[in-house]
This record gives C-alpha cells, sequence and structure tokens, in this order.
C-alpha cells in the first residue's frame, strides 16, 4: 500500500469528522446539566435520561419501535429464504422480476410508499392497526434480508450438499443439516439490519402511524418539530448506543462491512 | 461377471457430446484411474457413475443390479470431491459420522467405526478440530475416511491430489494406494496427471475428446501406446514418420531420409503410414560405426537423476534421456550417434 | 464436480415464491396503483375526494409556479447534495481502499456506521452543530467570521444530507476499487507515467460506474427526503417531501399529494431508466461486463 500525503491524510480526517460530528455532539449535549441545549464543560448530569424514562409518550413509542421491529424482522427473514433460495438457486421465468420486485423498496422513495400506503389503509379503515404497520415494515426491510440470504446462498459450497446427497441423505435432511446451518450467518446478518432499519424509519412511517401505533423516530420527529430541549439529546445517544451495541454484533456475526458493502 | 460394469455409457448436453460409447468393465478391488487432459470426459464419467448427472444412453450395473436410474442418494458409492467439500460447521469426527448416521448405524457402533477408520488414516489425533483449522492435506484424509467409513461398495476419487503440493502429492499417493490395498474397495480415480496413474492404478484408461482410447494395465500403457497421443501424454516420446515395407525379408519401416528399421510389422499393410514411438529413455549413445543415426547435441538439462538431451538430427529433434551414474555427461555441441535395441521401437497409425 | 441433477419438481421455485409475491403485490403493487389512480381523482375543499376523473391535480403541479419553485429547489438541492458527494466521496474512498490493514476496515466502518443511526438522530445532531449557538458559529467567533446563519436555510439541509448520502456514494466507489487490480496503476507508474496521469487515466474510467450508480442513488434519496428538510428547513424551505406531507396530513388534498408523489416516482425513474441506458452504452463496451 502506498503511503497517502498529507493533503489526503488532512482530507481524510476533515472528512471523519464531519462524519462522526453530529452523533458525537447529540451524545454529549445528551450529559448536559443545563436546561438548554448546551455542551457540559465539566459537570455533567443524567437527569435528562431520566426525563426520557419518565416521558411516557417517549417510552411508549419506543415499546412500540422495539415490537414492531422485532416481529417485522422476523416475517422479513421469513418472506426472504424461501424467496431468496428460489432466486439463487432456480433458474424460472420472472425470476428478474421477482427479484427486482422484491429489491423496489430500495429505489421506490420511502416518502412515495408511505402516502400509497396512508391511501391503502384508508381504504381498509387499517390506520390504528399495529398488524398493518409491521406489513408496511416487513416490506422495506425485506429488501435487506434478502440480499444477504442471496449472498450466503451464493457463498455456500454446493459440493458440500453433494456429498451430503452421496452418503445417502434426502433432500430434506441435505436442506436441514447442511444447508440451513451454513445460511444461518446470513440469516442471522439479515435479520438485525432488517431491525435496525425497521427501529431507524421515519420518513414511511409518519404517514402510517397514528396515535397508538406512533414509533419513536415518528414521536421524536414530532418533538422536534415542536420545542427542543435537552431530553431530544438523551433519546437520541440513547438510540446511538442502541445501534453502537448492534453494530458491534453485526461485526462479529458477519463483518460489518460486508454486509453494508456486500460480497463481491 | 465384473463387479462394476459400464455398457456404452453416453452423456450429451445438446449436440456435444461429453461421453461417448464408454465401456468398462472393473473388477472386484481394482484400482482404475480415468486419465486424459481437460475436457476428455473422465469427470463426466465419474460423475455418471455417481449418480451426479443422469446419463442420455447407455447402462450401469454394480454388483448384478442395474443402478442407472438410481439417484445419487441411493447408490451408496462413497465419493471424495475434488474440493473435498467437507461439512465446515461440523468436526472431523462429525464429517465422518454424517454417513452412517444416514444408515441408522448406532451410536456406539458409529464411534468404533469412526475411531478404526480415523486411525486408518492417521487423523486420531484431530477428532475435535475443525475442517478450518486443518491443513490440505489433513482435510483429505477425513474426506476419505468420511467416503470410506461407510464401506462403499465402489470409492470414487476426482483429482484427489491436484490440491495438493508436490512433496505432499507423491507422498499421498503412496497412502492411498496403502489405504486402499488394506480396506480392498475397488476405487475410480480421475486424474490428468500420468506419473500418478501409473505409479498407483491396476489399470488406466486413457480418454480423449469423450472415448476411452486405451484401457491397459500401466506398464503395457506405457511400453505399448495405441496411438501418438496417448504415446505422448502418457510418459515423453520420440515420434519419427515412416512408412511400411513389407517383403521376403521381413517387415521395416523406411523413415524419412531412407533409413531402414526392421520392425515387428504388427497389423499395418505394406506401404501403410505410419508413426515411430521411441521413448527417450530408450535411445543411447554409441560409436560411429555401429549407429543407426547421428547428429549433434543442442541443449542439455540436468534432471537430478538423469540428463535429458535435445538432439538435432536428419531425422528431426529428438530427445534422448539418460541415467545419472555419475560417469561425465555429453557435453553441448558435440557431435554424437544415436542407437536403440531393435524391439523397442512402436509403431502406430499415422495421424491424418 | 459441479452442479447436481436438479431432482426438485419444476414448480418448486414458484411455491417458493408466492408468499413474498402475495406480501409485495399487496403492500407494494396495489398502494402504488391506488396512489396513482387517487392522482386522478377529483377533490373538493369541503367534501373531500370525489369520484370522477380529471387532471386537475397534475394541471396545478405542472402549472402552478409555486409548486415549480418547490420541484426546482428540491432539483438543485439534491444536484448539488450529488455533486459534493461525488467530491468528497470518491476521493475519500479512493484514500480508504489505499490504507493498511486495521485502519481501511475502521475507517470504513466510520463512513458506514452512520447508516444504522435514525435520521431524525442525525438531522437533530445537525441542528445542534449549525445552530446560531452552535458549535460551528462558535468556531467561527473564534476565527472572527461573527455568526452565520445556518439553521432554516438551504445550506443546513445540504449539508445534512450530504451527511446522510455519503456513506451511499462510498459503496458503489469502493466496490469498483475493490475490483481493480492495485498492480495494473504500478504498471502505468513503471511506464513513467504521473501520479495525476495515473488517476486521470487509469483509476478514474474505472470507477465512473461506481460513480454513476453512487450519484443515482443520492440524487434519488436526496429529492425524497422528508426528514432533514423537515427539522433542518423550516417552514418556508419547502421540498417535494415536505410539500407531499402537507398536502396529505394538513390540507387534506390527497389527489394533489398522489400527483406530486407519482411526479416524483416518474422522475426517479426517468433519471435511472437515462442513466442505467449511458451505463450500458459506454461503460459495457469498453469494459465489459463486469
Amino acid at each position: 500500500m502506498r503511503r497517502t500525503g498529507p493533503f489526503a491524510m488532512v482530507f481524510h480526517t476533515l472528512v471523519t469528522i464531519f462524519m462522526l460530528a453530529p452523533l458525537v455532539i447529540v451524545c454529549l449535549v445528551a450529559f448536559t446539566p443545563e436546561n438548554t441545549l448546551s455542551i457540559p464543560w465539566g459537570s455533567y448530569s443524567l437527569r435528562w435520561f431520566r426525563a426520557v424514562f419518565e416521558h411516557s409518550d417517549l417510552m411508549q413509542s419506543f415499546w412500540n419501535s422495539l415490537g414492531v421491529a422485532t416481529i417485522a424482522a422476523t416475517l422479513a427473514v421469513l418472506f426472504a429464504v424461501p424467496a431468496g433460495i428460489a432466486i439463487a438457486r432456480h433458474e424460472f421465468p420472472g425470476r428478474q422480476a421477482l427479484n427486482g420486485l422484491l429489491l423496489s423498496p430500495l429505489i421506490v422513495p420511502h416518502l412515495v410508499l408511505g402516502v400509497a400506503m396512508l391511501r391503502l389503509f384508508a381504504l381498509f379503515g387499517a390506520r390504528g392497526s399495529s398488524l398493518w404497520l409491521m406489513l408496511a415494515h416487513v416490506v422495506i426491510i425485506t429488501p435487506y434480508a434478502l440480499r444477504l440470504v442471496v449472498a450466503a446462498l451464493a457463498g455456500l459450497d454446493r459440493s458440500a450438499e453433494q456429498a451430503a446427497l452421496s452418503l445417502g441423505a434426502s433432500h430434506a435432511t441435505v436442506f436441514r443439516r447442511i444447508t440451513l446451518p451454513l445460511m444461518l450467518p446470513g440469516i442471522t446478518g439479515g435479520w438485525m439490519l432488517a431491525f435496525i432499519n425497521s427501529f431507524d424509519e421515519v420518513t414511511m412511517s409518519i404517514f402510517i402511524t397514528s396515535p397508538q401505533t406512533v414509533t419513536l423516530p415518528v414521536r421524536m420527529y414530532m418533538i422536534a418539530t415542536e420545542s427542543i430541549d435537552p431530553m431530544m439529546a438523551a433519546v437520541s445517544a440513547l438510540m446511538v448506543a442502541v445501534t453502537a451495541v448492534a453494530m458491534i454484533v453485526l461485526d462479529r456475526l458477519y463483518g460489518l462491512d460486508k454486509i453494508l458493502v456486500g460480497q463481491h | 461377471m465384473s463387479f462394476l460394469n459400464l455398457e456404452g455409457v453416453s452423456k450429451y448436453y445438446g449436440d456435444f457430446g461429453a461421453l461417448i460409447d464408454m465401456s468398462l468393465s472393473v473388477e472386484r478391488g481394482e484400482f482404475i484411474s480415468l486419465l486424459g487432459p481437460s475436457g476428455c470426459g473422465k469427470t463426466t464419467t465419474l460423475q455418471a457413475i455417481a449418480g451426479l448427472i443422469p446419463v442420455t444412453r447407455g447402462r450401469m450395473t454394480l454388483d448384478g443390479r442395474d443402478i442407472t436410474k438410481l439417484p445419487v442418494n441411493q447408490r451408496g458409492l462413497g465419493i471424495v470431491f475434488q474440493s473435498y467439500a467437507l461439512f465446515p460447521h461440523m468436526t472431523v469426527a462429525e464429517n465422518v459420522s454424517f454417513g452412517l448416521e444416514m444408515r441408522k448405524t448406532p451410536k456406539h457402533e458409529r464411534d468404533t467405526q469412526i475411531a478404526q477408520m480415523l486411525k486408518l488414516v492417521h487423523l486420531d489425533g484431530h477428532v475435535s478440530r475443525y475442517p478450518r483449522e486443518l491443513s490440505g492435506g489433513q482435510r483429505q484424509r477425513v474426506a476419505i475416511a468420511r467416503a470410506l467409513v461407510i464401506a462403499p461398495p465402489v470409492l470414487l476419487l476426482d483429482e484427489p491430489l491436484s490440491n495438493l503440493d508436490a512433496k505432499l502429492r507423491e507422498e499421498m499417493q503412496f497412502e492411498l494406494r496403502r489405504i486402499q490395498r488394506k480396506v480392498g474397495t475397488t476405487t475410480i480415480m480421475v486424474t490428468h496427471d500420468q506419473a500418478e496413474a501409473l505409479s498407483i492404478s491396476d489399470r488406466v484408461v486413457v480418454m480423449e475428446a469423450g472415448r476411452a482410447t486405451q484401457i491397459d494395465a500401466p506398464y503395457r500403457l506405457y511400453e505399448h501406446p495405441k496411438s501418438e497421443f496417448i504415446s505422448g501424454f502418457v510418459g515423453k516420446t520420440n515420434l519419427l514418420p515412416g512408412r511400411v515395407s513389407r517383403g521376403a525379408a521381413g517387415t521395416a519401416v523406411e523413415l524419412a531420409q531412407g533409413q531402414r528399421l526392421s520392425v515387428d510389422g504388427g497389423g499395418f499393410a505394406d506401404g501403410a503410414n505410419v508413426t515411430v514411438c521411441l521413448r527417450p529413455e530408450k535411445l543411447f549413445f554409441t560409436g560411429a560405426a555401429q549407429c543407426t543415426l547421428s547428429g549433434r547435441v543442442e541443449e542439455r538439462f540436468f534432471l537430478g537423476s538423469q540428463w535429458l538431451y535435445r538432439v538435432s538430427s536428419p531425422l528431426g529433434e529428438l530427445e534422448v534421456s539418460c541415467a545419472n551414474d555419475g560417469s561425465a555427461p555429453v557435453e553441448e555441441h558435440a557431435e554424437v550417434h544415436l542407437a536403440w535395441a531393435d524391439d523397442v521401437a512402436r509403431l502406430v497409425a499415422a495421424k491424418t | 464436480m459441479s452442479k447436481a441433477t436438479n431432482t426438485a419438481s419444476r414448480w418448486t421455485p414458484f411455491a417458493l415464491s408466492v408468499p413474498s409475491l402475495a406480501l409485495f403485490a399487496l403492500m407494494v403493487l396495489l398502494p402504488l396503483a391506488l396512489t396513482a389512480l387517487l392522482s386522478f381523482q377529483q377533490y373538493d375543499q369541503d367534501k373531500g375526494v370525489q369520484s370522477g376523473l380529471t387532471l386537475a391535480s397534475y394541471a396545478l403541479v405542472l402549472g402552478d409556479s409555486y409548486y415549480y419553485e418547490i420541484f426546482f429547489r428540491t432539483g438543485w438541492i439534491a444536484a448539488l447534495t450529488t455533486l459534493i458527494c461525488v467530491l468528497v466521496g470518491a476521493p475519500e474512498a479512493y484514500i480508504l481502499s489505499r490504507m493498511g490493514k486495521p485502519w481501511r476496515s475502521i475507517f470504513l466502518l466510520v463512513i458506514l456506521a452512520p447508516l444504522l443511526v435514525s435520521v431524525v438522530v442525525r438531522a437533530f445532531g445537525w441542528s445542534l452543530l449549525l445552530g446560531p449557538n452552535g458549535v460551528v458559529n462558535q468556531v467561527f467567533e473564534l476565527f472572527g467570521i461573527g455568526k452565520v446563519k445556518m439553521l432554516y436555510t438551504s445550506t443546513a439541509v445540504v449539508v445534512a444530507l450530504v451527511h446522510v448520502m455519503l456513506p451511499f456514494m462510498v459503496i458503489p466507489v469502493w466496490t469498483s476499487l475493490q475490483k481493480l487490480d492495485p498492480m495494473v496503476e504500478n504498471a502505468a507508474l513503471s511506464l513513467n507515467a504521473s501520479q495525476f496521469t495515473v488517476m486521470r487515466r487509469i483509476v478514474l474510467p474505472q470507477i465512473t460506474p461506481g460513480l454513476l450508480s453512487g450519484s443515482l442513488i443520492v440524487f434519488g434519496l436526496s429529492a425524497s427526503a422528508l426528514a432533514i428538510p423537515g427539522l433542518l428547513g423550516g417552514r418556508r424551505l419547502k421540498m417535494v417531501a415536505t410539500l407531499i406531507y402537507d398536502e396529505y396530513l394538513h390540507e387534506l388534498n390527497w389527489p394533489l399529494g398522489a400527483a406530486i408523489a407519482v411526479a416524483l416516482l416518474v422522475i426517479n425513474l426517468v433519471v435511472m431508466l437515462s442513466y442505467n441506458a449511458v451505463l450500458e452504452g459506454a461503460y459495457a463496451k469498453r469494459m465489459g461486463r463486469s
């Protein structure tokens, strides 16, 4: 690797600071003992974190988000695995179209999906329903799970499956004891990536959540547009912490850069 | 009735014949090699026997049973894949145990058989290791153990030594033969390395463009190749074009510059175009009076146990190899005189 | 040994696809179709959505200068964001690819990790940094520049958009760079090419597909961004997304909102397809299928 010049290093440092700045500032401000948004120099306090836990609307929306994300991610994986097997392993007419359709939420703006689903919900009377909200999230996060499942299958050594067949295993046994265990890291990584994307999702959710089903990011958006105090920073800091934990787990499991960049 | 029989087995992909009319009878306990360059059909043959690909035509029987239409998981053959195909998420013991589990062998019996097999392949110290923790040679032995522990009627090996480095390959060749002899399993091995095929097989099947061109024991194959291709593929050879002339005094071959060799004309008509095959080690340097051919050493190579000379002659460039018996080698650019025994020249049909 | 015989029945792939197909038909295709239909429906201030089809919403969107202005603003903000992402993201990806082992993964993570944090948090963070008493203004005061109004201007929106979109530019460029054989650059240097020439004639042509696909993604996402203009743009700086939000949730003129959404979608698709055409044409021929 050639040594990078000093100019490049300065540039790179600035970019790094740029990428981390908003996250760092949010975590700092969360610890301020003041009443207003300020950086704690010297003294720090946990009062705003306490405020978060005492804010019933905020806590309710946190549980909503957690529930929706967990179930949606699980459903997304359940949909993605069979579809992924079909796409990765079978040649059939419509394969490309199916692949395109299942990945389309990556291209269709969440904004458009949000208003489209709002219309659907209005017609079906689904506005306050958690189930419909979950289904909407499932559709948004399935592409992430699908990509990882397909990548896991593509990287699987098929001769191991042939070896298992030659040793007398039925196709079902081969799937259960060879294919599925070898796919598991991909499936788990897919679940976690799907979970995070559901938990974070705001643009579509703004349109389709109702007061009972409102999720954490939407609640935060609503609070931020009205009044801003350090409690917002505390919630944000907590979200960053949750993301950091998820990131570490994903990295250990699979290699975060591989998940976000994709296998090549 | 031989143990494994292939009758007219063919595999076509559309119009392309990957395997054409393969007929082979394998005796119980034999070690057969399928030898040939890439694309000759040797791997296709192995896949057909294994049941990994369906055949287009022909029949295969094993111990009297017709297995042509049986799916791969019902044939019960032992397969060692080129990449070993070990189960990465299972230990050595679990890998070897898999086939026995499929046969519902009870646990204590399984454990005994696994222990015995791992001892046989010298892996008894690595029972709980995972494939990623093993070297290439060790992984290969796990693959062999896994295939043999189910006591298959036939063991199929797909280029088992090609992923190993040269020194290891030599060791494993003899290891493979030792194990096979000990267990007595009928074995079919695919390889493109002729030295490998010759050193450990009972018989070799040379294949070219989807067909079997010669099936013989290694020594016979080497000494009596049936075509120019085989002569060049199995060992080194010198090829001299000539024409048969049968006369009252016997049969001779007339070479390009008018030299006459008396040979065993064997099956060739008078006037037929033939190619004379001479192995480099069968040629030797001699005095001017007794020689058949004169020439000059253009280059020489030292190969440790032998000297290889490139000699230019009126008949073209010839390779001569001499054992390194300690005496001084011939210098480059020296004038030399070549001769060979009468019965070492082989005749094959000239390539049209 | 190569592929095993596919003894599974011919219907297996279809059976496997049906659940997801059904879900997506219900939750993606149907809603989009309904929205397209909605955009043609009539709207009455007092009575709500009426039956009967009309092009009134589209006429409004395409004719009224209010909407034009917003589309135009969205367009140039998205374009500017894309440009900055190219100018910052491509060099950064290159620098990363040249780094040694531990640092490369660490800094790649630094660039990519923000993707996993909700955009609300990131927008809020920028509002803290760019506010009148924010860190950036404090630094400016230190340097004697004085306070600059950034929050609730397009500056804040662009800055935050660049922050959110940069990973989407780095990823495709990074991927293209991974496919580059570093020895090729060395070969050019050994033939007396200058570093600059190497960049221009060896590296740049090979990462251009990555740049193009990254630009597509960034432009599309920026044009449809909601949370960032909503939190950092203020009430006066409307972009397409906040406009749609207004129509749907405040004005309740759903057909109009639907028309704007459809227009946005169509523009997105057109941009994407035309870029793809350029990509196929220019690069497939020269570089071969990558």
